[in-house]
């Protein structure tokens, strides 16, 4: 029973992580129907962001409060890769929305290698992964097998806090007002006087402020933070967004815990190695793919000739 | 329909053809025989600006119309040129490995035009399907088969699991068909590091082919002369390369061909002037696998070694990096951008350590400013037939 347990625990967190990253695929491909392929990269930019204002305060502010010092390497993150993520928008994403869609597929895939390679290369031995500071208290709560770590739970609350800001975000203000006409139709928005690259670029600036906390939170869960993870990740955001259906923010956090319990299931609850559980997960994601090619909950418009 | 203007300089003919092979055949010498980073450089810019010039001026005009005109003589010449090449490099094991590379992932990648290219079959597992022909030779192999049958079931095998995903492939599309190949890809490079079966993540040994009761992994003799074992492999490479090209080039020109750039360019057109969009697709998807588990199987042996590293999704993006860069659908783009993105870095060693970030930068950049690619593919040219 308490392992689990245990594992439940592990896989909310899991999922709470890539349900942050599948929010920000979902949200970029509401305003302007790509896939931004390169997400997952930047959330490893956000933590190596972090990563590098940590060092920082080591060296010029070696006495700071543990709470000050997660403050500060949240922002940097979120401030990097904000940056990142509209610049990424003005000058390739929009330039190539009129290209076919798997050309913009393919340019964001190539620009997750430049970011990942240019970590690998130019950050200072950047080829190897780099222990991420425990930035929250390690206490712990023992029951007999279970171990329920209390920096997890803070982890998992801040994520869900993000989750609820950006629900209030894109529903009560006339920002996500605006955000949600330009999904659902550009040029009627444009016509009531909605600007549209302003919001397109705030829209990437919310997606990618969502996914430096995510990124930040990776480091912090697994202690450690690799110029590869953004892959993976964003691979896995990718699917948990398809599967919650694209376009759906509720679908795409559906998507992430659904994703972290199909590994999670892969890694205790099948009669083979665990070490399979990625291997199980994505091929439950094909099969899904073939049963409901648009996702569990379908795309809302679906186009029939 | 021959449009040579009278000012267009046409050299006659196959004769026109084999001076530009034999051009081609001797930049190629220089270039491979250069080991210093200087002349390296100096042969490569100096390529460049031929092309260049050649592109700039009218030239690329005549030649493109002497190759038209010429095509059995331009492709006997351009194998003659691989010929030629092996023959002057036949002790050099570091260059007949390079030409090997070469062909086995030009062949590999016209796998990826017919699906991507003819059809507009998404596929970003390529590499996975290269890998597959890879393993099959190492199992089959080791058990025993017989070579040439164990090349067959390279191919056969990725056909066959390729099959699996059919279901998948055919009811998505966009978005949701790029995520079922791309889940594949990332789910076979795990899968390959975690079954202890396929030798985990230390990879596993390809038994050397032996056929006609020759071992290929043995030295040959070569006019008293004694050759690299690699000069064997790369024959049959080229053997394969040669007739997937003539395979490729064949179908494109049919009416398969046509029906799958029906498919591509409008399904529901096509649908209704009685096109059936699944059946080429089902097409398209397999004989794009089984070409590439074939040179995958027959890389495999002359690599000797095979390891999960090179089966990942990376890979996969090289392959359809070089189908971009050389115009997608367009059969000798392939060949010409597969010689581009394998030899460069080879050559530069000091850009091997970038060369992820290199090419991916190049082919954002071909995306973003020429998105038709090198070579782009010309629309069919039926002048000859009237």
């Amino acid at each position: 029973m308490d392992v689990i347990l245990q594992f439940c625990i592990n896989g909310l967190m899991l999922g709470m992580m890539y349900a942050l990253v599948a929010v920000g695929f979902t949200l970029f491909f509401g305003v302007l129907d790509v896939i931004v392929f390169s997400h997952g990269d930047t959330v490893m930019i956000g933590a190596f962001a972090g990563l590098s204002m940590h060092w920082w305060l080591e060296l010029f502010h070696p006495g700071l409060a543990m709470g000050w010092r997660l403050l500060w390497v949240l922002v940097a993150a979120i401030v990097a890769v904000v940056v990142v993520g509209v610049i990424v928008a003005r000058f390739m994403i929009m330039p190539l929305r009129k290209a076919p869609a798997l050309n913009t597929l393919l340019a964001t895939m190539m620009l997750g290698t430049v970011l990942r390679e240019s970590v690998r290369l130019f950050f200072p031995d950047g080829s190897n992964p780099k222990p991420f500071p425990h930035l929250l208290p390690d206490w712990a709560w023992q029951h007999g097998n279970l171990t329920l770590r209390f920096d997890n739970v803070i982890l998992f609350l801040s994520g869900a806090l993000v989750i609820v800001l950006v629900y209030l975000l894109i529903n009560k203000t006339r920002l996500g007002m605006a955000i949600r006409a330009v999904a659902q139709d550009e040029e009627a928005a444009q016509l009531m006087g909605v600007n549209f690259t302003m919001i397109v670029l705030a829209t990437f600036a919310l997606g990618s402020a969502v996914a430096a906390v995510a990124g930040v939170m990776n480091g912090i869960y697994y202690n450690e933070i690799n110029f590869g993870v953004g892959l993976l990740l964003g691979a896995i955001g990718f699917s948990a967004s398809v599967i919650g259906g694209l376009g759906n923010v509720y679908g795409a956090i559906a998507g992430g815990f659904i994703f972290a319990f199909l590994q999670t299931l892969g890694a205790v609850a099948l009669p083979f190695s665990s070490a399979f559980k990625d291997v199980f997960a994505f091929g439950v994601v094909i099969i899904i793919m073939a049963l409901r090619p648009t996702g569990l909950i379908a795309e809302p418009s679906s186009q029939r000739v | 329909m021959r449009h040579n203007s009278s000012r267009d300089l046409v050299i006659p003919g196959p004769a026109g053809c084999a001076l530009m092979a034999l051009a081609l055949l001797a930049w190629c010498i220089l270039f491979l025989k250069a080991e210093e980073q200087i002349p390296i450089l100096v042969y490569m810019i100096s390529g460049c600006l031929l092309v260049l010039v050649a592109a700039l001026s009218d030239l690329h005009k005549s030649i493109s119309a002497t190759i038209a005109s010429n095509e059995a003589a331009w492709d006997g010449c351009m194998i003659g040129v691989m010929l030629l090449l092996m023959i002057t490099f036949r002790d050099d094991h570091y260059t007949l490995l390079l030409l090997g590379t070469i062909m086995a992932y030009a062949t590999a990648v016209l796998g990826l035009n017919v699906q991507l290219g003819f059809t507009g079959v998404i596929n970003f597992s390529a590499a996975s399907f290269f890998g597959i022909g890879c393993y099959t030779a190492a199992i089959l192999g080791t058990a025993g088969w017989p070579s040439l049958l164990c090349l067959v079931m390279g191919g056969v095998m990725a056909a066959l699991v390729g099959c699996l995903l059919l279901a998948p492939v055919l009811r998505t599309s966009g978005h949701y068909a790029a995520l079922v190949t791309m889940a594949f890809a990332l789910l076979f490079r795990v899968f390959l590091e975690v079954s202890d079966l396929l030798g985990g993540p230390q990879g596993v040994a390809v038994p050397p082919m032996q056929m006609f009761g020759v071992d290929f992994s043995q030295a040959m003799q070569l006019w008293g002369s004694e050759c690299s074992f690699y000069l064997r492999y790369d024959i049959a490479l080229l053997i394969l390369l040669s007739l997937s090209f003539a395979f490729v080039r064949r179908l494109e020109r049919s009416w398969i061909g046509l029906s799958m750039d029906a498919v591509r360019s409008d399904e529901t057109a096509s649908a209704c002037f009685g096109i059936n969009i699944a059946k080429w697709k089902i097409v398209a998807f397999t004989l794009g696998n089984l070409l590439s588990g074939l040179s995958g199987a027959l890389y495999g042996m002359m690599l000797a070694y095979i390891s999960p590293a090179n089966y990942a999704f990376a890979d996969s993006l090289i392959f359809l990096s070089i189908l971009l860069l050389g115009g997608i659908g367009n059969s000798w783009g392939v060949i010409l951008a597969t010689v581009f993105v394998v030899v460069v870095p080879e050559k530069f060693q000091v850009i091997q350590e970038y060369r992820y970030l290199l090419y991916a930068a190049l082919v954002l950049f071909m995306i973003i400013y020429r998105p038709m690619g090198l070579l782009p593919r010309k629309v069919r040219n039926y002048g000859r037939l009237a």
